[in-house]
């Protein structure tokens, strides 16, 4: 037993937990929680469907929304043009809802939450209090001494169990609460903008959420007004064989601003799990969002057993002039990754960003980018992706910039950064670039590297070992990207960015 | 201090010997001079004692205080109190001067079983130190070396050195592609460091640094070992008639 376990023990945790840890390697976040959970039937039927609506006490319209989507789903096949290799999915071999039987009637504040849930979060660095969190990141000696507060929507499975500041965020006129509580308080919202960036038949994955989502958060920021908090939402996945499903609708107002930050994480398991989420991002006039995310479900092991199927459909609408958009994605966890966060500048002179890293380590594939739809007339694009591949991995970068007759003057800038460490992984890339019309301009810069030995022995020469000479140099690579993240995601991206690399050298 | 016994080392990759039986002894507390002709081998021995992949060692030992830096990692090296500045520094993009500093002294401290420094501490010590070698707070921003002048690049190196504290110093040309003023804050970075406790390998092609940096004892290496040894005058000798004489008469 090594010190770590006496510290951990000495802590009063217990044994089985410390080996749990212990056990599961580099990723942190590997463990589960033992709680009393509820399960809806496994397998995907109307029924199930019905059952989903009905323990989210939806109104009528919605269960309808929501089989109009099941039935869509059932003539769809799944798509198979990404570079992505996995074994075909028994959609009936899972669970479809889970949620803690303590949920069963929903807390009315965060006092009354299960104090299992609220401990798993603790445990995550994720505390539900109303308090200047995130002190505790590594690094956060260089942070700002008093901290930034931010709002968080605790998914667990499932469900939300309690989202916090929702009232000092309602008295600046902001709504953040969980999805479904939207869909009971706030039917004229959901009604006018879901399903308005990504219809319900948008491809297979997003239709099957739009049948079976369970939870995830609702944003509204009224006109003209300033966020006055960050706000964030923290999924986590616990229970085994279950899929989650979670659902993101942002709307930003006229002249509004909002930074949103989401997390991710999943205890460790031999089999795979399904997680397939959508966002939808809607941006009146002036307005603007950043929407920063930080993926760490499990990757897998080191044979590449295990780690979840993360699909995803992500989509930012700059509705009207002058919308602003920045997608900010740190991916690093994930046997599987389908993600390409879109932005499509409707509005004149809207804007959309994309800033990507990208890790691959053991056997994680992932095949991510962006679209970048210019509608309006002189709207501008920028997409910064920066690709790492280690062990075995495959990281592939598909991109579409896609310039319509109307989109006069418009602009993207593409750069595409590709790293590789050792010779058994592999680098993609795979853009694709549509121009209608003469007057705008598309850059597209790529380039792949391998990790550079010089570079490594200058590090070690210096007292770094080898891991940590490879985070370095790789941080710095993903520099542009951290940058764009707020500083306390920052922070915790850097240490992840070293933590997923390690075991890639030597 | 720093132990070297007939010395073999050939490339890893092909049969070319380049140091062929080289042996030198460097006591705590001196400064020894390397000079020699381009392609003497001067580099790849300042490589193979800070642990470089590429080369293979056939033959002979070196040893810092009496332990065998051959069988280390690189990292270990430092930790044990080499320093190499290397005669061409290495650019790392994205990674800020700074950051590289303190994550390289945190990580030799911690092998050595002492407290990180906070932040507040590595602050203050790297800033008087970079006033001192004339290296400005932008420099210690940007990224480690990228745009660099050459100059700055070898103050930068003498700054890592002056951070790092090291006991075993080695520099390869670290005055090449220095001007007049260039050189006077390198030399005097390098006396500063000078102490009974520290000594250093100083490989050069010109006498004119040794003027400043005064060197204990001054060796002629050639063609993969040290042909001749001998004080300071050893460098004006060669600055004067260049190697021919004195390899002709080493052979
Ligand atoms: N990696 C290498 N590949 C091929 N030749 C090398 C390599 N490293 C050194 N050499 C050769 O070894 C000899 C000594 O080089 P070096 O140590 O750089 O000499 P110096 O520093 O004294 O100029 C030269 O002939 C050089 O070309
Ligand atoms: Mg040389």
């Amino acid at each position: 037993m090594n010190e770590i376990t006496d510290l951990e023990v000495r802590e009063g945790v217990d044994r089985e937990t410390v080996e749990t840890v212990q056990n599961m390697g580099s990723y942190k976040y590997g463990w589960d929680t033992e709680i009393e959970m509820e399960y809806a039937p496994k397998g995907l039927s109307e029924d199930i469907v019905r059952l989903i609506s009905q323990k989210n006490g939806e109104p009528e319209w919605m269960t309808e929304w929501r089989l109009e989507a099941y039935r869509r789903w059932l003539t769809m096949t799944e798509p198979k043009w990404a570079m992505l290799n996995y074994p075909q999915i028994d959609y009936q071999d899972q669970y479809y809802y889970a949620r803690p039987k303590s949920m069963e009637v929903k807390p009315k504040s965060l006092d009354e939450v299960d104090p299992k849930l609220l401990a798993t979060y603790e445990k995550l660095g994720i505390p539900l209090k109303e308090q200047m969190i995130l002190a505790g990141v590594e690094g956060a000696d260089e942070a700002p001494a008093e901290g930034r507060r931010v709002a968080v929507d605790a998914v667990f499975d499932s469900v939300s169990v309690g989202t916090t500041f929702k009232d000092e965020l309602a008295k600046a006129g902001v709504i953040f609460c969980s999805i479904s509580e939207a869909i009971r308080e706030h039917p004229e919202l959901v009604k006018k903008y879901l399903g308005s960036v990504v219809p319900q038949s948008d491809n297979y994955f997003a239709t099957l959420n739009s049948a079976v989502f369970s939870d995830g958060s609702f944003v509204y920021v009224p006109k003209g007004v300033r966020c006055p908090m960050e706000l964030s939402t923290y999924f986590r996945i616990n229970a085994e064989n279950t899929g989650q499903f979670e659902r993101t609708l942002i709307i930003a107002d006229q002249g509004s601003y909002v930074s949103y930050l989401e997390g991710c994480t999943a205890p460790k398991r031999d089999t795979n799990q399904l997680h397939a989420a959508v966002v939808e991002i809607v941006i009146l006039q002036d307005a603007e969002v950043k929407y920063s995310t930080v993926q760490n479900w499990f990757p897998g092991d080191e044979e590449g057993r295990g780690g979840i199927y993360n699909f995803v459909t992500k989509r930012a609408d700059c509705r009207e002039a002058r919308a602003k958009v920045m997608w900010t994605q740190v991916e690093t966890g994930s046997a599987i990754t389908w993600k390409y966060p879109s932005c499509i500048l409707r509005g004149d002179e809207s804007q959309g960003e994309f800033y990507s890293i990208a890790i691959a380590n053991n056997f994680q594939q992932a095949d991510t980018g962006t679209k970048m739809i210019h509608l309006g007339k002189n709207t501008r694009s920028r997409i910064v992706s920066k690709g790492i591949s280690a062990g075995q991995a495959q990281n592939t970068y598909r991109g579409l910039v896609s310039m319509h007759p109307r989109a006069t003057n418009s602009r993207n800038y593409t750069q595409c950064d590709s790293l590789l460490i050792g010779d058994k992984c592999g680098a993609h890339t795979v853009p694709y670039i549509e121009v209608k019309n003469t007057s705008s301009r598309v850059e597209h810069e790529a380039t792949t590297s391998k990790v550079d030995d010089d570079q490594l022995f200058y590090c070690r020469q210096r007292g770094m070992d080898e891991e940590e000479a490879v985070a370095l140099v790789v941080n710095g690579f993903c520099r542009e990207v951290l940058q764009a993240l707020p500083m306390e995601f920052a922070m915790e991206a850097q240490s992840l960015v070293a933590i997923s690399l390690e075991g890639s050298v030597g | 201090m720093l132990k070297i016994d007939n010395l073999h080392v050939k490339l890893e990759e092909e049969d070319k010997q380049i140091l062929k039986g080289l042996s030198l002894e460097v006591p705590a507390g001196q400064v020894h001079a390397i000079m020699g002709p381009n392609g003497s081998g001067k580099s790849t021995l300042s490589y193979v004692l800070s642990g470089r992949d590429g080369y293979e060692v056939t033959e002979g030992s070196a040893t810092l205080d009496g332990e065998s830096l051959l069988d280390m990692e690189p990292e270990e090296r430092a930790a044990a109190g080499l320093f190499l500045a290397f005669q061409y520094p290495v650019e790392i993009p994205g990674v800020g001067n700074m950051t590289f500093l303190r994550t390289a002294v945190n990580a030799q401290r911690k092998a050595r079983g002492e407290a990180e420094l906070s932040s507040g501490e590595f602050l203050k010590i790297v800033r008087a130190k970079a006033a001192e070698l004339q290296i400005s707070p932008d420099m210690l921003k940007r990224p480690v070396n990228v745009g660099f002048s050459g100059g700055e690049k070898k103050r930068n190196e003498i700054l890592q050195m002056a951070m790092l504290e090291p006991r075993m110093c080695i520099m390869d040309e670290t005055d090449s592609g220095l001007d007049v003023d260039a050189m006077r804050l390198v030399s005097d970075g390098v006396n500063a460091l000078r102490g009974p406790d520290r000594s250093f390998l100083v490989i050069t092609h010109y006498q004119r640094l040794l003027n400043h940096i005064q060197p204990d004892v001054v060796h002629i290496m050639a063609d993969g070992r040290i042909v001749k040894s001998g004080g300071p005058e050893l460098a004006l000798q060669v600055e004067e008639e260049g190697y021919g004489d004195l390899l002709a008469e080493a052979r």
